[in-house]
């Protein structure tokens, strides 16, 4: 692909990746999503290949490579299925990055190889029934008590926590200080710790063979040193998580366009009326070419955001910008990919009908399009 | 034990192929370039060997007849898991002057199996291997689909009509390789992406060499006909439009 931000390496990366989505996913995402079925077996494959400690540094186990290869890599694996392309951004945004950027040495050496290699996965647990885009309102308390956190509360929708290869959660709590002054703190949590329990939500309308857990917390006890970062910080992770979150959104975005614009585009030379290939009508072939252009802007968007990052300049206000376009163009676009595949993108047969699914939960996760729009606002002087 | 596997840079399987002045010149504007996918199977197989045989494979170099623009598909042999490789900077003719660049660099440094893919993909010539064994003076075995390390010796097997040959072979020796010697070519992961980058890509010169054909032009093949359907019903018409108008009874 000619792109100015892109060198020799993202495009071997994207040809790499696009290559082992096309041979080892696309033949069983339909089942997977059929049947709500977490593959242990891709998503070792997937480490296999390297999709998994994309950003971190060798000696943890990672690929030590720019977010922009990442980024990439994501686009690609949603080109093709929104939920192996979830397991992939959570598993590197949500689950790797909080230990890798906030954790000490021994909790980065204990955790982060296994992680990288695809082996194992992790949480990262901030979202509570009573604290959605109000992340403020959680409810989940830890007490310091002779040495150990005491943890009560629950997390709802959290993404990688419960599959068979989950090890643990980061896990945002409320830790009021002594005095009672509002603190947050991000503590570690392993799966199986007396009082934890992890449990798989089903029955998603989209990402279905995507991992998501409901965790429950009962005088949940863990050690003092579980502790991510220092006391008071979980405000500070929860943002940078989040900042760096949105830039793998954007990628799934603007994957799942790309990828419904190219079946949009071959159905409509293919499929025929009135004598010929609809997209010699002016109407489809309309629709076509608007989905061109905002697949084009929101990858130059999207891409700018990340060399923002990679060149160590603030892109916060850009990666909330490319989150925020990049899913609605993938709404858009998967929107007018079934209405070009008429009465057919309607059916299951057809995979434009599991990505008009998928793209729905990219307006909502992590940071509604609502909440973008005031981050924007706040970073543009509202 | 050393292997060179031999790659050419073609258009992606699915360019549509275009021509320029008269048709005597491939239009290679926005064409995606890929490893001659029967070279890619080689490499692969090398890789193979090296991992199931550690000790007996040493190295495998690539080495590749072309401009520097075709370092991106070298690259890709590198992240793939090539050693090290060889660009001749020369824009190859024909499969001669491709031959006796090989020829020259194999003379140059021992290498005990030479693995080149039966074709390539672009001009589909089948020359290569052939003449690249005449010039060096070597054994070769053409369209093998299965390669392994047997003792001191190889062990090939080739597709025949109706079964397969079996044959033992000493190095040094070029092995033409058809499809079947690896069961898909493996794909270059992060970590062999980024180790690419420092990978020894050595450039040479070419030798002069003299040409022995002239491309005079290119033809595009004949559109395909259009599809006629015939009711199932109705057999008289298709023995008479299979007589008449397709002419092949
Ligand atoms: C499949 C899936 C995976 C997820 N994975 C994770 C995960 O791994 N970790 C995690 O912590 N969370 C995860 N989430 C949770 C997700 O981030 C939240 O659902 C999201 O932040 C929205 O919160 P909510 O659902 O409570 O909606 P609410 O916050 O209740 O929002 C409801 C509506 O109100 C609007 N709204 C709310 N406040 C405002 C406002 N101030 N101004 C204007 N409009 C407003 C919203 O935009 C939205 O339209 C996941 C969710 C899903 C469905």
């Amino acid at each position: 692909m000619e792109h100015p931000l892109l060198n020799e390496q993202h495009n071997l990366i994207r040809e790499s990746v696009r290559d082992f989505a096309e041979r080892e996913i696309k033949p069983l995402a339909k089942e997977l999503d059929a049947k709500q079925q977490f593959s242990v077996e891709l998503t070792h494959k997937m480490g296999d290949i390297g999709l998994f400690g994309m950003v971190v540094s060798e000696e943890y186990g990672g690929q030590g490579l720019d977010y922009l290869s990442y980024i990439i890599a994501v686009e690609e694996i949603a080109r093709v299925d929104g939920s192996h392309a979830a397991t992939v951004a959570a598993g590197n945004s949500l689950g790797l990055n909080p230990i890798y950027y906030f954790g000490n040495e021994e909790q980065k050496k204990k955790y982060l190889p296994d992680l990288c290699s695809g082996k194992k996965l992790w949480g990262f647990g901030l979202t509570e029934p009573e604290a959605g885009s109000d992340s403020r309102n959680s409810k989940t308390t830890a007490k310091l008590i002779d040495g150990n956190w005491v943890i009560n509360g629950s997390k709802i929708f959290i993404t990688n926590a419960s599959s068979e290869i989950s090890i643990g959660s980061s896990i945002q709590t409320v830790s009021n200080d002594e005095n009672g002054k509002k603190e947050f703190t991000t503590i570690i949590v392993e799966n199986g710790t007396p009082g934890f329990i992890a449990k798989t939500m089903h029955d998603k309308m989209m990402w279905r063979a995507s991992n998501t857990a409901e965790l429950y917390f009962d005088e949940c006890k863990v050690p003092e040193s579980n502790i991510l970062g220092k006391r008071g910080d979980g405000s500070k992770i929860m943002l940078s998580t989040l900042d760096l979150g949105r830039l793998s959104i954007g990628a799934m975005g603007l994957g799942l366009a790309q990828g419904a614009f190219e079946m949009a585009l071959k159905y409509a030379q293919e499929r025929v009326q009135f004598g010929k290939p609809i997209c010699k009508q002016q109407a489809i072939a309309f629709k076509l070419a608007d989905m061109a252009l905002k697949i084009e802007l929101a990858r130059n968007l999207l891409y700018k955001a990340c060399w923002l990052k990679d060149n160590h300049k603030p892109f916060e206000k850009e990666a909330a910008m490319s989150k925020l376009y990049c899913s609605e163009v993938a709404k858009f676009v998967a929107d007018e990919a079934v209405q070009i595949h008429g009465g057919y993108g309607l059916m299951k047969d057809y995979d434009i009908e599991r990505f008009y699914r998928d793209q729905r939960l990219l307006q909502i996760g992590e940071g509604t399009s609502e909440i973008q729009r005031l981050v924007i606002s706040r970073y543009i002087g509202c | 034990m050393k292997i060179l596997v031999c790659i050419s840079n073609v258009p992606d399987t699915t360019t549509k192929i275009k021509f320029l002045n008269n048709n005597t010149t491939f239009d290679s504007a926005g064409v995606q370039w890929i490893i001659n996918p029967w070279d890619e199977l080689a490499l692969t197989r090398a890789i193979e060997l090296k991992e199931a045989h550690a000790g007996a494979i040493e190295n495998i170099t690539v080495v590749n007849i072309g401009p520097p623009t075709t370092e991106p598909t070298i690259r890709k042999a590198l992240a793939i898991g090539a050693d090290n490789a060889i660009r001749i900077n020369l824009d190859p003719k024909d499969a001669y002057s491709v031959a006796l660049q090989l020829s020259e660099i194999i003379k140059k440094d021992s290498f005990d199996i030479i693995l080149c893919g039966i074709e390539s993909s672009d001009y589909n010539g089948t020359s290569v291997g052939g003449m690249l064994s005449e010039l060096l003076d070597y054994p070769s075995v053409s369209a093998v689909s299965f390669i392994d390390i047997d003792g001191d010796q190889l062990k090939l097997k080739r597709e025949i009509d109706g079964g397969q040959e079996i044959i033992g072979i000493s190095t040094p020796f070029i092995g033409i390789v058809q499809k079947g010697i690896a069961k898909d070519a493996r794909i270059p992961n992060m970590r062999g992406i980024m180790m690419a980058k420092t990978k020894p890509l050595q450039v040479v010169e070419p030798v002069s060499t003299d040409l022995y054909t002239d491309f005079v032009s290119f033809d595009y093949p004949k559109a395909k006909a259009a599809c006629k359907k015939v009711d199932p019903e109705n057999v008289k018409e298709l023995v008479n439009l299979l007589h008449n108008e397709a002419k092949v009874i």
